[in-house]
């Protein structure tokens, strides 16, 4: 599999998780794990370019195809991405534990709908749960993100 | 000095890292660790006839498996946490049950092994014989004690605590009329996205113990580990790094994987870690809320209140390992922002089989407002008035501060408020609510609040200019996401004249500052804040010694701006502060970055010792902020609902909140608390209930069925502030962590009961619970 670009050796273990694979075998940890059951969304991740939850996957499902994490959407020493930096100007989030997995949603969503209504904001980010902010930030980051991406 | 950073929406120097992915949470930390599980009681109350670990041990990958007698102290009950003279059976759990287990997710055994895959397989090759016993689960079949949940607590009953403000029998007898209410309020779970994680190391060579803990309170749990292990706490680091969400439940110690853990990083001699998932979560971390209140009120013809009996019985689940603290903040809050000149209230904490309770968000308030409340509405029910009027009657006004309610306070002061404007808060949420909105099933609701904030004893923080002019600052308190790291260099960017970006804040790491108590009850900012405003203030006041004495000039005549020391009135004469932290630090020996400015042959000649009179080197001051008594907060929400009368769904027209914190520091991450708060406090109104059945299961423990609102649920808020300084403290700011929540019931209760015409006395609803309650009333 090629995470982030970069081509990755197979898990040893079939029974890993992609979740527990990114984190502890690939030590990208900024994939975060909220409920293991596929719940809460901090585990998402872009597949193939589409979020999904990687607490629902085994690693090895995952053999031969793309996975993006929070990690690979800007580098350490470039400018935050567009939805990063929403958030950020927005408030869009408090402790960020769920943040990875909203980010990755809003870049889906807004890969669908560059230009989202409200509505579409709400479907898109109703897949994950927030317990800080009560989400009005966040649909406010989303709309800053799509105004960022379009310029 | 000038305020050019205090006060404004200031975005948070914490987020880039976490929004990279680059943030630090305790399961991010592997280090070759061991992985952990506990093996947790399925029954809410059984005794243990045995436990048979040997399939279990024998697992390859396993390390250890330990149980209560394989731990030197498996026999020692775990601290209770708050004494108090009328906690007179209190009773704690030990690290692991081996006799009795009293709630579903008690701890029996601790499985250690490569990886958490093998650990759990093991932890299911455990076998133990349980013999189920009788189970205790509402807070009245508690108090009626058919079974106890002890057997040496009679009755159930853990503490009882009676309080009397005049003369309550005597007012409620003379009173022209008397109402009485029975108000239920059941558990709630804070569900923080981060459940909770626990790495330790021992490192034998350094004697020296490493524990990076999910906690609210790093330094509480260093002495309790230093106490466990007979270790000088010098030789205990406790980190609590980045915090994925908090609001109480991580507040407790010790939960059983926060001893057993570092024991087990001691004697396998590798790092070991733990980190909960989510099922265990929902029954293994402390609950809160659950209460039963029968209330008598006497008022006169115009709905003031004359008279408030308040009898109420608090679930304390199975052990009470944060004392009274919870019934103790309800009966102090139930009069609110109200005048009630005769008040009694008496509580009974009682033992259930279910998960002990400890703060969560609003800690006893949401429950105390919504008794108060629900007691208003069915005042102005009852002599047909209007519910917004008879509140007005009934605010205390904004001449009689300081105002003493006359009962008893968490920190063991008396409840006394300090400052504030209850009916401008009123007034001002009402305007912003603005006309009904047209339509059938519509209802109003409006609740304002008092808080008791910034509890002490005290915070301290440590604040050091660096050679390279860049700040450094550090405190004991954690943070789980309340931007303590922004606001905290906010206060201390002020008093030494610098970019709040050259501040660098460290929190709730022993490493940093050793002192301290918690984050908990809305005091981060009161105590730790104003700990910051003293520490930065003593540096800025060593900061003009030293430049008084370069510059040869009066100490009074400098300020601190643009990152330099200069004469008032005189800006391009001075020195950069860089330069003066070099000047604090008299060498010998330069070790680059500008310090041979400071060695002997180079520091500008002067007769006496080279470090000044009384002076300590270095650019640096500790200081401490421990207030005589809590700050109080308030506010007041409002919102218009409508609630379908087929589906019973809820729809949130319109949700205002006003809000008095005093100072704001930073009105952008006050807004974040009150908007993360309301949205708490919905989930905990309409949509999420601990359904446990009658054998002590906890029935949705999945965030499948416990229906935490996504943002489809949440309505936007409309927010508003007034300041009124707290006289208690420098910066004249009192806490906002928890305000959010607390109104919410008492407001959705009140719109929803106006919206369908239906009596709505308890707490959560549902579209099912109003389902049956139409049914019940049509019938």
């Amino acid at each position: 599999m090629k995470v982030n670009g970069v081509a990755q050796p197979a898990p040893a273990d079939p029974r890993r998780l992609l979740s527990d694979h990114l984190r502890h075998d690939l030590g990208l940890t900024g994939t975060h794990v909220g409920c293991e059951h596929g719940v809460c969304g901090c585990c998402t991740v872009l597949f193939d370019g589409a979020p999904v939850r990687s607490c629902l996957m085994l690693a090895v499902q995952a053999e031969g195809h793309d996975v993006t994490t929070i990690e690979g959407l800007a580098a350490s020493d470039e400018p935050l991405h567009p939805v990063q930096q929403a958030f950020h100007e927005c408030h869009g989030l408090q402790c960020g534990f769920c943040t990875p997995g909203f980010v990755m949603s809003v870049v889906g969503l807004l890969h669908e709908h560059p230009d989202p209504t409200p509505e579409q904001v709400d479907e898109g980010i109703s897949g994950n749960l927030c317990r800080c902010t009560g989400y009005a930030s966040i649909r406010r980051a989303v709309r800053r993100a799509a105004e960022l991406t379009q310029k | 000095m000038t305020t050019r950073w205090f006060g404004a929406k200031v975005q948070r120097v914490e987020d880039d890292r976490l929004l990279r992915g680059n943030g630090h949470f305790t399961d991010d930390i592997d280090d070759g660790a061991l992985e952990s599980v506990l093996v947790r009681s399925p029954f809410a109350h059984a005794r243990i006839n045995s436990i048979d670990v040997s399939a279990a041990r024998a697992l390859p990958g396993v390390s250890a498996v330990y149980l209560a007698a394989d731990l030197p102290f498996g026999q020692t009950d775990l601290p209770i946490l708050i004494p108090h003279p009328n906690l007179t059976h209190g009773r704690t759990q030990r690290c692991l049950a081996s006799d009795v287990v009293r709630y579903v997710g008690e701890a029996v055994a601790f499985v250690v092994a490569e990886n958490r895959y093998i650990a759990e397989d093991a932890a299911d090759l455990v076998e133990v014989d349980y013999e189920p016993l009788p189970v205790v689960i509402t807070p009245e079949a508690s108090a009626a004690a058919e079974h106890l949940v002890h057997d040496d607590v009679p009755g159930n009953v853990a503490a009882e605590m009676i309080q009397d403000v005049g003369d309550v029998q005597s007012a409620l007898a003379a009173a022209p009329h008397r109402k009485r209410l029975h108000l239920r309020f059941e558990r709630g779970a804070a569900s923080p996205m981060e459940a909770r994680a626990v790495w330790a190391r021992w490192s034998e060579p350094e004697h020296r113990l490493t524990v990076y803990d999910s906690t609210q309170s790093p330094t509480s749990i260093r002495g309790g580990l230093a106490v466990l292990f007979r270790l000088p706490e010098s030789d205990v680091d406790v980190i609590a790094p980045d915090v994925g969400g908090g609001f109480g439940p991580k507040i407790m110690l010790f939960y059983p994987d926060e001893l057993l853990v570092p024991f087990a990083a001691m004697r396998l001699g590798r790092p070991v870690k733990w980190t909960e998932d989510r099922q265990e979560h929902f029954t293994a971390v402390n609950q809160e809320r659950g209460q039963v209140h029968e209330v008598e009120v006497g008022f006169d013809g115009d709905g003031r209140v004359l008279a408030l009996d308040d009898d109420f019985i608090h679930d304390a689940g199975a052990y009470t390992p944060y004392g009274i603290i919870l019934p103790i903040i309800t009966a102090a809050q139930v009069p609110g922002p109200y005048r009630v000149p005769n008040y009694r209230v008496r509580f009974r904490d009682v033992y259930t089989n279910a998960t002990p309770t400890s703060p969560y968000r609003g800690a006893g308030r949401p429950h105390a407002c919504f008794a108060m409340e629900r007691t208003l509405d069915a005042i102005a029910a009852e002599l047909a008035l209007d519910r917004i009027e008879v509140r007005r009657r009934n605010l205390i006004q904004s001449d009689q501060f300081p105002y003493e309610v006359g009962v008893a306070w968490q920190d063991g002061n008396r409840v006394i408020y300090d400052s504030g404007n209850y009916p401008a808060l009123v007034e001002r949420a009402l305007q912003m609510l603005g006309p009904r909105p047209d339509g059938d099933h519509i209802g109003m609701g409006l609740s304002p609040y008092v808080e008791g904030t910034g509890v002490g004893p005290y915070e301290g923080a440590h604040v050091q200019v660096l050679v390279s002019g860049k700040v450094i600052a550090a405190t004991g308190i954690p943070s789980q996401g309340q931007a303590h790291a922004t606001a905290w260099a906010q206060i201390v960017a002020d008093r030494l004249g610098v970019d709040v970006g050259d501040v660098e804040v460290t929190s709730g790491d022993t490493r940093k500052f050793q002192w301290g108590v918690g984050t908990f009850a809305s005091r981060g900012a009161v105590t730790a804040g104003n700990a910051m405003a003293v520490a930065a203030g003593m540096v800025a006041e060593k900061a003009k010694h030293v430049a008084a004495d370069f510059l040869e000039v009066d100490p009074a005549d400098l300020e601190l701006a643009g990152g330099a020391v200069r004469v008032k009135g005189s800006p391009d004469r001075g020195i950069p502060l860089a330069a003066v932290a070099v000047l604090a630090n008299p060498m010998r020996y330069a070790f680059g970055g500008g310090t041979e400015a400071a060695t002997q042959f180079t520091a500008r000649p002067r007769p006496g010792p080279p470090l000044l009179e009384g002076q300590e080197p270095g650019l640096e001051a500790t200081g401490y902020f421990s207030p005589v008594g809590s700050a109080w907060a308030a506010g007041c929400h409002a919102a218009y609902v409508r609630v379908d009368p087929k589906t019973f769904r809820l729809e949130i027209l319109k949700y205002v909140v006003v809000h008095d914190c005093g100072r704001l520091i930073n009105p952008l991450v006050v807004e974040g608390q009150i908007e993360g708060g309301v949205a708490q406090g919905i989930g905990g109104a309409f949509y999420e209930r601990l359904a446990y059945d009658a054998d002590g299961q906890l029935r949705n423990a999945s965030f499948m069925e416990f229906l935490m609102p996504y943002a489809t649920e949440i309505p936007e808020i409309e927010i508003d502030h007034i300041e009124t300084p707290s006289p208690l403290n420098p910066l004249g700011i009192k806490g906002a962590g928890e305000a959010g929540v607390i109104p919410v019931g008492a407001v959705i209760a009140s719109a929803v009961e106006e919206a369908l015409g239906i009596p709505i006395t308890e707490m959560p609803l549902s579209p099912l619970k109003l389902y049956e309650l139409s049914q019940a009333q049509t019938s």
